[in-house]
């Protein structure tokens, strides 16, 4: 059976050159980096490598990059961070109503320290209006967290001219870059901001990685204590392998980023056109063209829900993703489709597809191909359809 | 480990019994598309046994199977051991579902209990509890499947349901 992977939001491939990179630290090279001999010097050296390639992605200054344990990691440490750094100045956080639950909770986690969140709007296509990000801030705003793009609807952010608003009012911002760092061209001056996010994961480097970077000047309090490791902003040792392998995976992001943007592109385009109608009664999710991430499609089906889409289609050979309540744990549809106003029965049917480096269109045609008949089926038993029949309401 | 086992998986990928019955003796519906599954079951009674039963359903893996087995189960029995149902002999004889899809259980159980109940409003069959309430009928004739019942066994599986 033909096997189509489509779920590289979720894990992407590792570089066969980042797993090289890896394989010293997992066998003879296995000193600690802090320590003053020749193990330790190997693992330092490879540490060192690794930031000025992870700088270099984003145009960072070496010293301004922290290794983490991931996305999440380093949005708590920076929305914790920062904001907790600056509470004898104020304690009111600004986010967007589309942030991951790594800044969105801990953004609640503030809550319960005494300070206020303001979540701003988005419009339908998920995009943040700088103008609502200035009217939100007020006089005790210590810290604007704004997503680069969202990994759900593929949405990109206008990331600098909210930098331009909170340069303004001279509030600190960060923004959760994981799904643009090393996918799309990201420069933290050009951008304009404080503090950025980005994992290794994303851009074909190892699961566990990730690196917070902050602009020299920025305070930001450490959340793990216990070590002199990243400059004492970062308690605990190294994960040598793993920031090994990510340096390598964002110096290849960096160096093949427009080949990689122009392969993924028109698969990306050729599905948004080619699925709607073959499936009928489905809508794109996001917006179409240059303000979308370049390997992102997705969609809602309706009259139907997402896990059991996903999972015929599994059945099929077709990895991909849902935000359906029924694909989540805690049973909820999707803040991120609840945000771009869509109701909870057409968020339901929520099916993602984040195309990488070994899709193909012939991998689109046989979605194209697959998919229709999947639907088909699940719409013969679901009641929603059989009462759009028999009304002719409901369908979009 | 995959997330569903052969059992579920193969009244997912296989759900016996789907569909509707038209002039059915009683419909019941269960659940809405906020908390993601819903589900419509029809029935076709004879001498107070369950003759056919079928459905319709919008929802995950686990709805889907849950119905299908639902189906299977009731088929041929009396309403009284239908009504006797539980949701976790459900979930036992799909030989068991991941912890949060057991609410899905009770959506299967108590839609089947809702279209008995609406084929008792029809016929004046209903147990003496329902039919001792005035206009118990009438507003079972208007819209028996949509409304919540305030039958012992609905309010014990509402209560199973909460918390998700």
């Amino acid at each position: 059976m033909k096997k189509v992977y489509m779920d590289n939001a979720a894990a992407t491939r590792l570089l066969p050159e980042a797993r090289e990179a890896m394989l010293p630290f997992l066998g003879d090279d296995y000193g600690n980096p802090s320590s003053l001999h020749e193990w330790g010097d190997a693992a330092r050296e490879a540490l060192d490598a690794a930031r000025d390639q992870v700088a270099g992605l984003i145009n960072a200054d070496p010293e301004e990059i922290y290794f983490t344990s991931g996305g999440t990691e380093s949005n708590n440490f920076a929305v914790k961070g920062m904001a907790l750094m600056q509470r004898a100045k104020g304690r009111h956080v600004v986010v967007s109503a589309l942030e991951h639950f790594s800044v969105l909770q801990a953004a609640e986690t503030l809550k319960k320290l005494d300070f206020e969140v303001t979540e701003v709007p988005v419009d339908k296509n998920g995009v943040v209006d700088p103008a609502d990000v200035k009217k939100a801030i007020r006089p005790d705003t210590v810290l604007v967290s704004i997503m680069h793009a969202n990994g759900e609807i593929g949405t990109i952010e206008p990331i600098k001219e909210i930098a331009a608003v909170t340069k303004a009012a001279k509030v600190p911002f960060h923004t959760d870059a994981v799904a643009t760092a090393g996918t799309i061209p990201v420069d933290v001056k050009d951008l304009g901001v404080d503090a950025l996010s980005l994992a290794g994961m994303n851009f074909y480097g190892p699961k566990g990685t990730g690196a917070l970077y902050v602009k020299k000047g920025t305070r930001i309090m450490t959340l793990l204590d216990g070590g002199i490791q990243e400059g004492g902003r970062r308690g605990g040792t190294e994960n040598v392998a793993g920031i090994a392998g990510m340096g390598v995976a964002a110096e290849i992001a960096k160096r093949d980023m427009a080949a990689r943007i122009k392969q993924v592109t028109p698969l990306r385009d050729k599905l948004l056109k080619e699925l709607p109608p073959a499936v009928t009664h489905m809508v794109v999710t996001g917006p179409t063209g240059k303000g979308r991430l370049p390997g992102h499609a997705s969609f809602c089906t309706e009259f139907i829900e997402g896990e059991a889409q996903l999972m015929l289609m599994s059945s099929k050979g077709i990895a991909v993703s849902s935000g359906s309540a029924c694909t989540s744990k805690a049973l909820k549809a999707s803040h991120v489709l609840l945000a771009i106003g869509l109701s909870h029965e057409i968020a339901q049917g929520s099916i993602l597809f984040t195309m990488g480096l070994d899709n193909t269109a012939e991998d689109i045609d046989y979605i194209v191909e697959t998919m229709p008949p999947i639907v088909e089926r699940l719409r013969q038993m679901s009641p929603l359809y059989a009462k759009f029949q028999k009304s002719g309401k409901g369908g979009a | 480990m995959p997330v569903y086992n052969d059992t579920v998986m193969d009244h997912f990928m296989n759900p016996r019994n789907v569909g509707e019955i038209e002039n059915a003796d009683g419909v019941g519906e269960e659940g809405n598309p906020v908390c993601g599954d819903m589900m419509t079951f029809y029935i076709k009674v004879k001498d107070d046994k369950l003759e056919d039963v079928k459905y319709k359903t919008f929802g995950c893996g686990a709805a889907i199977a849950v119905s299908s087995i639902v189906s299977e189960l009731a088929k041929g029995k009396t309403l009284e051991e239908v009504k006797k149902m539980k949701p976790m002999q459900v979930v036992e004889e799909l030989g068991g579902l991941p912890k949060n899809k057991h609410h899905c259980s009770n959506l299967g159980a108590q839609a089947l209990i809702k279209a008995i109940e609406d084929y008792e409003a029809k016929t004046g069959k209903a147990p003496a509890k329902a039919a001792a309430k005035p206009k118990a009928k009438a507003a079972a004739r208007s819209k028996a499947a949509a409304k919540p019942r305030t039958t012992a066994k609905a309010k014990t599986a509402t209560k199973a349901r909460g918390g998700k």
